[in-house]
């Protein structure tokens, strides 16, 4: 699968990606901070002192204490120059520390991440087995037209189809929010069927080729029954291109979060970046998509480093 | 990151997935089907999708409104087709501006070699190095409600996988020997190209283009709906959803019926190539 690659490569590839992610979420909140209609030098000022205490002379002053009155190029290195020390600024809106209300919501939207992830693994792993055990049999071809039919249904559409269904109908789950882990259920399952639905025919396609392998044939010929050769070689053998797919997967993970967090108002990072991009608070959609976009740098990081774990071969040079 | 396909290791043989070769008829009849909407667009059911009565909102189908109303007293037929024109003439077109520069990128990049191959990858990886919606999101965030900046940041996300594909492709192409050989016959690079390198990728850039087309309309409503992309009261089908989400309770064939045009729609891309690719 992934070529053999040395630890430390591993990890510089990684280090290059988040620094292209910085620089890239750092450009694009500039540019949209630039894109503010109105003057900053207001606006900041007014957040500061409040609309009545503020006027033309505090503006002033803001404008040069902050050096607004530079040239953009100027203000640009500044702008990045503070990311780099990790001085991610106040919300414009709730004037709190951007990673102050980060951290809060880390940890909800890791939770709906891992909860996909298990979500999609109950669904693909056995769906998968019973498909390649016998390709092109009954299950094969009935769980490949279930994948098609889901993988076209977009997350948040298959959100709001679910909480019609199990919430609203049949009020089996919460609608949405957080109080509980039932909240989780919802959301959780939305994500991992969108992942399930090509991640089943990966694992399909691994154990009907593992099946197909001599060595298969080799450990029914020496005695193995069907069920522990299946046991002890075709799952291992398996399970490496799975692992690698789930990695693969992670950029619809990441885009599910934001979209589905929304779809349910989960109190997480993608729910907080899309509302501050509706209340036009630059330094929390610079602070949320930064978060973000490190998250996949770091599940990506996970999946190299799980690969090399699980086939020693990735681990030579 | 890595190439997938290119390992060192044997090809092992796989057993090709079960065909369904109906589902492919189906998926150009839908598709038809929904070009045919896309084009006539409201005119089609002769109403405005503009309109608002509110004395007839929320009305079940009937002869004047086939669909029925939503909470407007807006025609839902006439919403869904103008929202079927913004979607596939918005994913067709970035498919082509992101399709045409990433294919012709791809071939230099594998022709030239050297520095300028090295400068394009490394331009597509970062590209690659945020998730896909999440670029849109933010491109899309510097002027919200703007359709430029929605198809701007689609076609930039997409153009990528045409690049990869492409010089993947034509690397191992120009190794050929075949084309070698044309090279030092002196055989001009329109020739070579055509003859040996569009009948390569022809199929694939096919396949990416209908997944692309896919991936755009998903992206555009996806946005839509979470109040980013195009805003209200224009017709679009995420925004839709999220007009119609209220009134679920009274009416919850209102707000299906955006989401049966989102889901047939990339159904009907995906099957006309075959249905399951792995992206």
């Amino acid at each position: 699968m992934t070529t053999a690659r040395p630890f430390l490569t591993i990890l510089a590839q990684r280090a290059l990606q988040a620094l292209i992610v910085a620089f890239i979420v750092g450009i694009v909140s500039f540019a949209m901070m630039q894109a503010l209609p109105g003057d900053a030098a207001y606006r900041i000022a007014a957040g500061r002192y409040g609309y009545d205490m503020m006027d033309a002379a505090a503006a002033e002053a803001v404008r040069v204490e902050l050096g607004l009155d530079r040239h953009w190029i100027v203000q640009l290195f500044d702008w990045l120059g503070a990311l780099a020390q990790f001085d991610l600024g106040r919300s414009l809106v709730y004037g709190s520390p951007v990673i102050d209300e980060i951290s809060v919501q880390l940890g909800y939207s890791l939770l709906l991440a891992a909860g996909a992830v298990i979500a999609s693994l109950l669904i693909a792993v056995p769906v998968g087995i019973a498909a390649g055990l016998k390709p092109g049999g009954l299950v094969d071809r009935v769980t490949l037209a279930i994948s098609i039919f889901v993988r076209a249904i977009p997350a948040f559409a298959l959100g709001v189809v679910l909480v019609l269904a199990f919430a609203v109908q049949l009020k089996l789950f919460p609608v949405a929010g957080f109080r509980g882990l039932e909240h989780l259920v919802l959301p959780s399952l939305t994500l991992g069927l969108g992942l399930a639905a090509v991640s089943n025919r990966v694992v399909r396609d691994a154990v009907a080729d593992a099946m197909a392998a001599e060595w298969q044939l080799f450990a029914r010929t020496k005695g193995l029954s069907a069920r522990l050769s299946v046991l002890r070689h075709v799952l291992r053998n398996a399970s490496l291109p799975v692992v690698t797919y789930v990695g693969v997967q992670m950029a619809y993970l990441i885009e599910g979060v934001v979209i589905v967090e929304t779809v349910f108002a989960w109190p997480g990072i993608g729910h907080a970046l899309v509302h501050a991009i509706f209340a036009r608070d630059v330094a929390m959609v610079q602070g949320t998509a930064l978060t973000l976009g490190l998250i996949y740098v770091a599940l990506n990081l996970v999946i190299d480093l799980a690969c090399r774990g699980i086939d020693p071969r990735t681990r030579s040079a | 990151m890595t190439d997938q396909t290119q390992t060192g290791a044997m090809p092992r043989p796989r057993r090709a997935w079960p065909r369904i070769r109906p589902a492919r008829g189906l998926g150009f009849a839908l598709l038809a089907l929904l070009a045919l909407c896309a084009v006539a667009g409201p005119d089609l059911v002769g109403q405005d999708p503009a309109k608002q009565s509110l004395l007839d909102a929320r009305q079940p189908p009937s002869a004047e409104n086939l669909l029925g109303t939503d909470h407007l007293g807006r025609d839902m037929a006439a919403r869904l087709l103008s929202g079927a024109q913004l979607s596939l003439s918005l994913a067709v077109l970035s498919v082509l501006t992101a399709g045409l520069p990433g294919t012709l990128l791809g071939i230099a990049a594998a022709w030239y070699g050297g520095w300028i191959d090295r400068l394009l990858t490394s331009f597509a990886d970062a590209v690659l190095a945020l998730p896909g919606l999440l670029l849109v999101l933010m491109l899309a965030a510097i002027s919200p409600g703007s359709w430029w900046a929605l198809y701007a940041g689609i076609s930039l996300t997409l153009w990528v996988e045409y690049f990869r594909y492409t010089r993947q492709r034509a690397r191992i192409v120009m190794a050929e020997p075949a084309v070698e050989a044309s090279r030092l016959l002196g055989l001009t690079p329109g020739l070579i190209i055509r003859r040996h390198l569009v009948p390569e990728i022809g199929p694939g850039l096919l396949t990416i283009a209908a997944f692309g087309a896919a991936t755009a309309v998903t992206a555009v409503a996806a946005l839509g709906f979470v109040s980013v992309g195009v805003r209200p009261p224009t017709a679009e089908w995420g925004v839709m959803m999220t007009e119609l989400l209220p009134y679920w309770r009274e009416a919850p064939f209102l707000i299906l019926q955006p989401v049966a045009c989102l889901v047939i729609t990339v159904l009907a891309l995906h099957l006309s190539v075959g249905g399951m690719r792995r992206p």
